[in-house]
Parts: C-alpha cells; sequence; structure tokens
C-alpha cells in the first residue's frame, strides 16, 4: 500500500470517526453524564453508541483482521507490549474516570468539537494536552530509575 | 418499543465501529484516540503524519456535522472553567497512564477482548459514575 492510500484512510477514518462521535450525541456532555447518573433520569444512549460500535468492530476483527495477523498495509497489528493489568492501568483509568465523571468530556467529543468555537472545549482540551504530557515526563523519569522522591523534589 | 431504542447514537455508534474497523484493518492502526493525540505529542519518526490526518478528520466531521446534518453543538454552560481546567487535566492524566480511553479501551480494545481493555474500561466506568452520583445526589 502506498503511502497516499495509507493518508487518505487516516483521513477518512478521522472524518468518519467525527461524524459518528456527532451524530451519536456523544459531543454533548448532558447526554454521556445522563447515561452516568444511573440514580437519576438515566439516558441508555452511551451504551447504543458502545454497542454499535462494537457490533461492527468486533466480528471484523475476529473474522477480518485478526486471521491476517497483517493490516493491509503489511503492517504488524498493534499488539500491547505490556500485556499486565498493572497499577499503571487501573491507577490511570481510575484518574480518567474522575475526569470524564466530572465534566462529561472525554478526548473523542473534545477533539470533533474543537473547531466550533467552543471555548471551554478548547480550554478542555489544552488542559487535557497538558496533563498528558505532565504524566509522560514523570512516567519517563521513573522509569528511569530514580528515586520517586527525587523525581518530585 | 421501537421508538425508545435512540436510533441516532446507536448509527453514529455504528459509524465509530466502521472507522475503527477501517483504520485497523487497513493501516494497522488502533483508533483510540487519547493514544492518537500522545502520539502527536510525543512523537516517534515514520508514526505521525497519518495522526495529524486522522484528527483533521475527525476535526472535519464534527465541523460538517454541525453545519450540514445540523446536529447540536456542545452545550457546556453548566460547567464552570475551573472545573473544565480540572476534569480536562485528570483526562489527560488518567488516559497517559492507562494507556487509553473510551475510543481506545471502550470500543477497539473490548472489540479484540482485551483483558487490559475491558478492566481499564470496567474502572474508568464504574469511577465515572460514583463521581456523577456525588456530584449529582450527594453533594
Amino acid at each position: 500500500m502506498n503511502k497516499l492510500v495509507f493518508r487518505l484512510v487516516a483521513l477518512l477514518s478521522g472524518l468518519l470517526f467525527g461524524i459518528g462521535m456527532a451524530i451519536s450525541g456523544m459531543i454533548e456532555p448532558q447526554k454521556v453524564i445522563g447515561f452516568l447518573d444511573i440514580t437519576g433520569e438515566w439516558d441508555p444512549s452511551l451504551a447504543f453508541v458502545m454497542g454499535g460500535a462494537l457490533l461492527v468492530f468486533m466480528p471484523s476483527y475476529f473474522l477480518l483482521i485478526k486471521p491476517r495477523q497483517l493490516s493491509v498495509s503489511k503492517e504488524a497489528l498493534p499488539c500491547a507490549t505490556n500485556l499486565k493489568v498493572d497499577a499503571r492501568l487501573i491507577s490511570g483509568s481510575m484518574i480518567f474516570g474522575l475526569g470524564w465523571g466530572l465534566a462529561g468530556i472525554c478526548p473523542g467529543p473534545v477533539v470533533t468539537s474543537l473547531a466550533l468555537g467552543n471555548a471551554g472545549i478548547v480550554l478542555f482540551f489544552i488542559a487535557m494536552l497538558t496533563g498528558s504530557i505532565m504524566t509522560k515526563v514523570i512516567i519517563e523519569r521513573l522509569d528511569s530509575g530514580p528515586d520517586l522522591i527525587e523525581t518530585l523534589s | 418499543m421501537l421508538s425508545t431504542i435512540p436510533w441516532l447514537s446507536l448509527i453514529g455508534g455504528i459509524t465509530l465501529g466502521i472507522s475503527a474497523t477501517l483504520l485497523l484493518m487497513m493501516n494497522g492502526k488502533t483508533a483510540g484516540i487519547s493514544g492518537i493525540l500522545n502520539g502527536i505529542l510525543t512523537p516517534k519518526k515514520g508514526d505521525y503524519s497519518w495522526r495529524i490526518l486522522f484528527v483533521v478528520g475527525m476535526v472535519t466531521g464534527g465541523v460538517l456535522s454541525i453545519g450540514v446534518i445540523g446536529i447540536a453543538p456542545p452545550d457546556l454552560q453548566g460547567i464552570s472553567l475551573p472545573l473544565l481546567v480540572i476534569a480536562g487535566t485528570l483526562v489527560g492524566i488518567g488516559t497517559r497512564l492507562a494507556n487509553g480511553c473510551t475510543s481506545g479501551h471502550g470500543i477497539c480494545g473490548l472489540g479484540r477482548l482485551s483483558t487490559r481493555s475491558i478492566v481499564a474500561t470496567c474502572v474508568f466506568m464504574f469511577v465515572a459514575g460514583v463521581t456523577v452520583f456525588v456530584r449529582l445526589h450527594w453533594l
């Protein structure tokens, strides 16, 4: 597969993702909160979003993608180098869950809404990138050996 | 009964599934938005331009959906600026640590029956639910 096709696929896939995200209603934080608010007026929409996505993705993966072991572009399928359920996964998921529950916004909706002229979305996006970079810096220092306390001081 | 199914959400989800399938089948890449962004923030040679294009596609998709299809843009009126900053920062930290988010773990990971993703999704769904409960019904 040549570079142009690879890039066009990325662009098209992104376009579909943005459209799907918008149509699904998930760019609206209230709809997300409505799903997470199980003891309140429950809005099951998010379940249908994930269900719809898995309805397509899961069979496609197992029937069409996994057996080939290679993508059409001849890349090996992404395989996590870390297969363990470790502290980072769990603590990260907890922190992400907290952030997501606070505003009902996560990466997909925020990127989809980036050019809609909403200052709050842009602010969230910048904060998100900042948090990510900060964390990467700290992780890298931790992984290269020095004491945690040394790193933080 | 049929009228209680949120059809737009289902169709949107199916579209997301098609997107993720396309990206993985053709390019061998995971449609996990936090991961795609992180690969732009900390770029690796040869693994960069497709991410920019994907994001450009997403942003365009958003604009087209609002401008052409007529989807309502997000309404953040109930959320204060400090809360947006805090929530955003936490999402950035958490998705970097967990190496994924609702699309990465929740769709692509679950779709491959990845144990890590199943655990991650259960954890963040639970914590998000508790957070909403505390914020709306307790405080």
